[in-house]
């Protein structure tokens, strides 16, 4: 197919492309080296959201790729706007969420001059983009954005990079965008080796004890009706990853919960009771297997992966299936014979009866504990979606909260960023906004980034931020009670800072609650009031994150933390 | 155990940094890297020796793959593929002894590339063990300088993967 060719510059070609790839939303501030495309967004057909620091537009469009499973677009200038990104990128990076990312740069006479607001954020990104580009003539920028959206959205996702020195977005080009990308060196594999796949079919059949293990990939592929197909059909349990949440219903019997650090103690009595484990789309991360030799010893393993290296990177693989996690499944699907494993099945409901998700409800007075925040939510408004920061709260979310569809939690999984949370529930609640979209959040995590407030209120984005203000950077408190005898080393951050006015102080509405009863009242005000909000959820101190595997030690050694009053 | 891989990669800017920087960032140690053109303007050949075990290979293999400028990666076995280095030795001689060093150049069927009146360069091609061993018999003499280009390796017969 060949289109006409139309004279125009680089920073027009841009928006061109960016319409041929569907983007309807970027995320960017903007400076110097970026005027001519600003100038171009003026009036262009995309909505541009302003935030207020570069790195919550990096987030933003993370949330955004997470709620819809488009790719997340944003963009900042030169210097300390790209530097500002890189959080994000490498938040992105390390979950596999697509993204493309636009840098200002310097006109390319000054390049490696140090000139003003230079930084070289091609080299900065290499070891956490899927890969980036220096663009060094205009007629090259629509093929290489072709290629990056491609290269973002294919494969094992990821962000891709492109930096535009000024001169070329003010440099005159006949512009042409390419219908295809023909990359010799990038040609991800989709279908699964079908000798692997019956192989995988008749490990099942002769299994007793199988769990399926869920990760991330079965978001990315949208392949959690499979999941669910398959798992009915063995009769497996099924645990989901941090970053899988969502991909299974919590209400199904067949669900075990999370694995690992935090995870439920019967997902990890089950992996390592297992026989056979069938890894979908999950990378054996060191805080789901805990320690590497004791995690399922006794299991055969199947790994289904659409990146080749994940295989037996970190744990001996039997039956390693490179592809699409969703057209493997259904593969699988079609091979494998309905099963029924009763005795299995006993016991891991026997698990569940006798070490179920708990905590302990104050014995005196109102006073709140964060699980039942999230308990709270479930019930006022079950299809939200869930947002958090990075801490313990985080932790109670993805236990308690009964997930029961795709891309409904939205988590900072591999690089466990605080301050992700707020401006990713802002790209998702501009992604859907006919959801409701809450962001967990610690009272240390929001305010690294809660000057967003002035932009979810000025873009009018009504998501609702509910602080669990506990006084402490949680987490890490409950190691130093655990592991430093309690020496709260520049833990305590109380008083920091009245979540109410600060919202009020930027137009939004803020909300308290100080008392049990309170709780399930300012969630309804919230979600009634469609306004960008903030909750000061005033709860216990102390709480921990219960149970815990410890650093170090096998998954089955789980240890019981909840506080006793 | 040494390996040494052929890596086919876009002739492009910042292709270097890319492979260089996945070595060091994920721990893995380069013994030697060679880069040029190929008979294909497009297209460089790396030549890199990596020590690991095979799991180390195969991690190493699989992560070069993932860079999306890596076109190919091959692993060259030594009994499958030809390897030679070039080295370039200035070793100290004058009259007394330069008859001397030219034997030994000839022994290794080097050649003398430059004379000058107290040193002389010999350039010499092989595998690593010949350069050792014509670097351990000149030692005596007085290395003043070497420089040595690191592997290059094709493999034998017809194609190349």
């Amino acid at each position: 197919m060949t289109e006409s060719t139309e004279k125009m510059t680089g920073a027009r070609a841009l928006i061109e492309c960016l319409y041929r790839e569907g983007v309807d939303t970027i995320f960017g501030y903007p400076g110097g080296v970026l005027l001519p495309i600003y100038d171009e967004l003026y009036d262009a057909d995309i909505r541009h959201i302003l935030v207020r620091h570069e790195q919550a537009a990096a987030h933003a469009a993370e949330g955004y790729a997470r709620a819809t499973g488009k790719t997340g677009v944003c963009i900042a200038t030169s210097g300390p706007g790209a530097t500002n990104l890189v959080t994000g990128i490498a938040n992105a990076y390390m979950d596999s969420i697509p993204m493309v990312v636009f840098t200002g740069q310097v006109p390319s006479s000054l390049l490696g001059n140090d000139a003003f607001q230079e930084a070289n954020i091609t080299g900065i990104t290499m070891p956490i983009t899927k890969h980036n580009y220096l663009v060094q003539d205009a007629n090259e920028l629509p093929k290489v954005i072709k290629e990056a959206f491609h290269i973002a959205s294919t494969g094992r996702q990821g962000p891709v990079l492109i930096d535009l020195p000024k001169d070329i977005t003010v440099q005159e080009i006949d512009f042409y965008y390419p219908d295809k990308v023909d990359l010799r060196g990038y040609k991800p594999t989709y279908q699964g080796n079908l000798q692997q796949v019956k192989r995988a079919a008749s490990a099942i059949k002769e299994s007793k004890n199988p769990v399926i293990y869920a990760g991330g990939g079965v978001i990315s592929s949208n392949a959690s009706k499979e999941l669910l197909d398959l798992a009915e059909k063995i009769k497996a349990p099924v645990t989901t990853t941090l970053t899988g949440m969502g991909g299974f219903p919590v209400e199904h019997e067949l669900f075990l919960g999370m694995p690992g650090m935090h995870g439920a103690k019967y997902a990890n009595y089950a992996i390592q009771e297992s026989d056979l484990l069938i890894a979908v789309g999950a990378r054996f991360d060191d805080r789901v297997t805990g320690k590497l030799k004791a995690f399922a010893s006794n299991a055969k393993i199947i790994h289904i992966d659409i990146d080749p290296a994940e295989i037996s990177k970190n744990v001996k693989v039997d039956i390693p299936i490179v592809g699409d996690a969703k057209w493997i499944l259904q593969k699988l699907l079609k091979y494998t014979e309905s099963a029924q494993s009763e005795k299995w099945l006993d016991r891991i409901a026997h698990w569940k009866k006798v070490h179920p998700l708990h905590y302990v409800e104050p014995a005196t007075g109102d006073g709140i504990k964060p699980q039942y925040i999230i308990e709270q939510i479930t019930e006022a408004c079950k299809d939200a979606i869930i947002v958090t920061e990075v801490g313990q709260h985080q932790m109670w979310a993805a236990q308690y909260f009964r997930f029961s569809e795709p891309r409904t939690f939205i988590t900072s999984g591999g690089l466990g960023t605080m301050g992700y949370g707020f401006p990713a529930s802002i790209g998702a609640k501009i992604a859907r906004p006919d959801k409701v979209v809450f962001d967990i959040a610690g009272d240390g995590s929001f305010q690294m980034n809660s000057q967003e407030l002035a932009t979810a209120v000025q873009e009018n984005v009504p998501v609702i931020v509910a602080v669990f203000n506990n006084g402490y950077l949680g987490m890490v408190r409950q190691w130093q009670e655990l592991f430093h005898n309690r020496r709260y080393s520049a833990t305590c951050i109380q008083n920091s800072v009245d979540f109410v006015k600060l919202a009020e102080a930027y137009g939004a509405l803020g909300l308290r609650a100080t008392k049990r009863s309170e709780v399930r009242p300012v969630i309804e005000e919230a979600i009634a009031s469609g306004r960008p909000t903030v909750i000061d959820f005033v709860v216990e101190e102390e709480e921990n994150v219960s149970p815990m595997v410890p650093a170090g030690a096998a998954i089955n050694e789980i240890l019981d933390l909840e506080r006793k009053e | 155990m040494r390996h040494t891989l052929a890596v086919l990669v876009e002739n492009k800017y910042g292709v270097l940094s890319r492979v260089s920087g996945m070595f060091s960032r994920r721990g893995y140690n380069i013994d030697s890297l060679t880069v040029g053109v190929t008979d294909d303007p497009t297209i460089s050949r790396m030549t890199i020796v990596v020590m690991g075990d095979d799991e180390v290979l195969e991690q190493v293999t699989k992560q070069l793959n993932k860079l999306i400028d890596v076109i190919r990666v091959t692993d060259l076995k030594s009994e499958e593929s030809v390897e030679r280095e070039l080295a370039l030795i200035k070793v100290n001689s004058d009259v007394t002894n330069r008859s001397e060093i030219m034997q030994i150049a000839d022994i290794f069927r080097a050649r003398i590339i430059d004379v000058a009146s107290k040193s002389m360069i010999i350039e010499v091609t092989g595998d690593d063990g010949k350069i050792t061993a014509i670097e351990q018999l000149l030692k005596p003499f007085g290395i003043k300088e070497m420089v040595r280009t690191g592997k290059v390796a094709l493999r034998r017969g017809q194609k190349s993967s």
